[in-house]
């Protein structure tokens, strides 16, 4: 009995799965799914060689400072970095004093000691770094109602983070002669096209985004001399957000590689110990 | 129960002579995993995998609560709280990356653990209640790991709690109201939060109590073996402790390498980037998938793509996802072969193979993006996932010759056909080896 009632259960749902197949496959065979530009132009991000990348990364912690240059003197005027406070500058390699100086260079919200308003005062080292908009209608408002992401994790926050920015800020290209493996957008989908205010960039799922390039050759003077091409500049802030995302990631390696060498250890210890243990049986 | 040779606890020292007599605790875990517990002898690595999934409820339980000792479960802070543990909790990335990785890890062993029972059928009598038992622990370990997913109130968090709550929705009449009721409100925030929090700390502790009867069921047939021969004699079995301990613990310390490896070189591999954005209901993510493990039940839920007759789709596909797991616990009673393990069951173990197909390709197509092929692929799958457990199962036995079974597991492990006799004398009945 219990059989026969399994039986019928199991050829109902399989009945039922029969006709959602056919359904399914009639529509896909009668119907041509649509090819969008975002499927066949849309790229992966290209390799920026990060020194933190792979199962040995480490920061390269002049890299680093130069790519807080670029975020401060340009990703700032609209990107946050809340998750990060000033004094975790002092891993990248600045000496204290150095620190308290960076801290006030940057104006936070803060109580006015007079008359108790709120106002902008000078930081200091245990501050957050402060957002460029006092909320998310105004960073709207500024950005043709696009609010600018808060740049603190962005590097975890999408597949291949650290590669990810890199080729997005140098990615930007003109739609109307953008070509790729010798196909050209503009012949494949003459339809396609980047509305005013938006920006076209293959790196980007949809293709167009409302950031305009925000880096072009010199736009930084790097204090370490480097040539502060455009690709520099990328890699430098890319290894920058990729230390913000997760700026225990040196001391996560460095950890890991004692502790998997012990286990690794142990276990050849504890099979010797199970062949010892299982010499005279059989089994 | 335990078998008559099984050793007994002999307290030597006069403290344990004193415990024995007022609370006999050292006596119940001899008799539970120490050497008054006679197990078959003819265990393969795949017997590892119960005493793994007990170590990583353990993990679970020791990261969790120090995590909860930093985290807030409050919509405003939950996200910050949680990069406050990443930042600056001393060692709060690898409690956390521990935790989230330790909860991957758990589905792992587990699924391992719940396919080695389907190919040895573990399910048959007379240890139904170990696997019943066990299909409550893995729907327990769901809802706890779905209510752990959301406590970071990252966009998947946010979007997977709305769509899994969403499903109670599908039900008629009642479905609007309970899904309300359930999230305290119409779209997940701060009282849904809480409530997971809460629950996501208690559940694990049910867990605990439901794998202590798992284990107390298991104690009294005894474990099951590769050949599905019931133990015979003594010389079928060996004291638990020293020797699974000892293999136990090879297999802990191989476990525990593949899974710092994920914590410490790639702790993010397994999630989804999503979840670092923090949630926000007015931006729907691309394509909202749960976590991994959730995979190949995801995709028999969206294999469902068309109304039957008066069924809506998505009531169709509800009643499916949890149909295809809680068949799981009639299976002692739909396979009726004698036989228990697959090795001696030439056809089911074909059909089993194909299952295993089937599953690799409901995960592949549950973490795939909702068009086709996946969809087709899915309701292929599913299709063959419930042919398995309620047709062929039940039927298969009724045409297969099984082959011949070995009188007892020390003629299956010693080739030895007089049956019984043991060539080779066991250390273990009555001394211990030198290393132990």
């Amino acid at each position: 009995m219990a059989r026969l009632i399994s039986i019928i259960v199991g050829l109902g749902f399989v009945v039922v799965l029969l006709y959602t197949f056919a359904v399914g496959a009639y529509t896909a065979a009668t119907e041509k799914a649509e090819v969008t530009a975002e499927h066949e132009f849309h790229l992966t991000p290209r390799d920026a060689h990060l020194q933190s990348a792979g199962w040995t990364g480490t920061f390269d912690y002049q890299q680093v400072q130069r790519g807080y240059q670029v975020y401060k003197e340009v990703c700032s005027a609209c990107h946050s970095l809340r998750h990060v406070a000033i004094r975790n500058l002092g891993e990248l390699g600045y000496s204290e004093a150095e620190v308290k100086a960076e801290a006030s260079s940057w104006m936070v919200p803060g109580i006015d000691p007079n008359t108790g308003e709120s106002t902008l005062i000078e930081g200091s080292p245990t501050d957050y770094f402060p957002s460029p908009y006092p909320n998310a209608v105004a960073a709207a408002a500024a950005n043709n109602n696009a609010v600018p992401p808060d740049l603190s994790l962005i590097t975890k926050a999408r597949h291949d983070g650290g590669n990810y920015v890199y080729s997005l800020l140098t990615g930007y290209a003109d739609p109307e002669t953008y070509t790729h493996d010798g196909k050209s957008l503009k012949e494949e989908f003459p339809d396609f096209t980047t509305p005013t205010g938006l920006n076209f960039n293959p790196y980007f799922p949809n293709l167009n985004l409302a950031m305009a390039a925000p880096l072009s050759d010199g736009q930084v003077t790097y204090a370490d001399g480097t040539e502060a091409s455009l690709d520099q500049m990328a890699k430098d802030v890319a290894a920058f957000l990729v230390w913000t995302a997760e700026p225990t990631l040196q001391k996560r390696h460095a950890t890991g590689f004692p502790v998997v060498l012990f286990l690794i250890f142990a276990s050849v210890l504890a099979f010797l110990a199970y062949r010892n243990v299982w010499r005279n049986v059989k089994h | 129960m335990s078998f008559p040779w099984a050793k007994q606890y002999e307290p030597k020292l006069p403290l344990m002579k004193f415990l024995d007599e007022k609370l006999p605790l050292p006596r119940f875990v001899y008799n539970a995993v120490g050497a008054g517990y006679p197990v078959p002898r003819n265990l393969n690595y795949f017997w590892n995998f119960g005493v793994l999934a007990g170590f990583c409820l353990v993990i679970q339980i020791v990261t969790g609560v120090i995590l909860a000792m930093h985290y807030a479960p409050n919509a405003l802070v939950a996200f910050d709280s949680t990069e406050h543990i990443m930042r600056d909790v001393n060692w709060g990335w690898m409690l956390r990356y521990g935790h989230a990785n330790g909860a991957s890890f758990f589905f792992v062993v587990v699924y391992v653990h719940i396919f080695r029972g389907l190919f040895f059928s573990s399910y048959k009598a007379p240890r139904e209640m170990i696997w019943l038992l066990g299909v409550v622990i893995f729907l327990l370990m769901m809802a706890t790991a779905f209510m752990g997913y959301v406590l970071p109130w990252g966009q998947m968090s946010f979007w997977g709690a709305k769509v899994i709550t969403g499903l109670f929705g599908a039900i008629p009449l009642v479905g609007e109201p309970l899904q309300i009721w359930l999230l305290g409100g119409y779209a997940p925030d701060n009282a849904a939060l809480n409530r997971f929090f809460s629950l996501h700390f208690l559940l694990p502790f049910v867990i605990l109590g439901v794998v202590i009867l798992h284990i107390w069921a298991l104690h009294i047939p005894g474990s099951s073996n590769p050949t599905g021969v019931e133990v015979k004699s003594e010389s079928d079995t060996v004291p638990f402790h020293p020797y699974y301990t000892a293999k136990d613990g090879f297999g802990l310390g191989v476990f525990l390498v593949i899974y710092t490896l994920f914590v410490f070189f790639m702790p993010n591999s397994l999630g989804h980037p999503d979840n670092y954005i923090p949630a926000n209901p007015l931006s729907t993510p691309a394509h909202i998938v749960p976590e991994w493990y959730f995979w190949p039940f995801y995709a028999i839920l969206r294999a469902f793509t068309q109304d039957f007759l008066f069924i809506p789709a998505k009531l169709m596909g509800v009643i499916a996802m949890f149909a295809s797991i809680l068949v799981w616990f009639f299976l002692p009673w739909l396979d009726r072969s004698p036989v228990r393990s697959g090795l001696y069951r030439p056809v089911f173990r074909k059909f089993f193979y194909a299952l295993l197909v089937a599953m690799a390709v409901l995960f592949w197509c549950g973490g795939a993006p909702a068009e086709e092929p996946y969809v087709m692929l899915s309701q292929i799958a599913a299709m063959y996932y419930f042919a398995h457990f309620l047709i062929i199962l039940p039927l298969v036995s009724s045409f297969e010759t099984p082959k011949p079974l070995p009188g007892s597991i020390t003629e299956a492990v010693l080739g030895d056909k007089t049956g019984g006799h043991d060539a080779v004398p066991l250390a273990t009945t009555n001394d211990a080896p030198a290393s132990a």
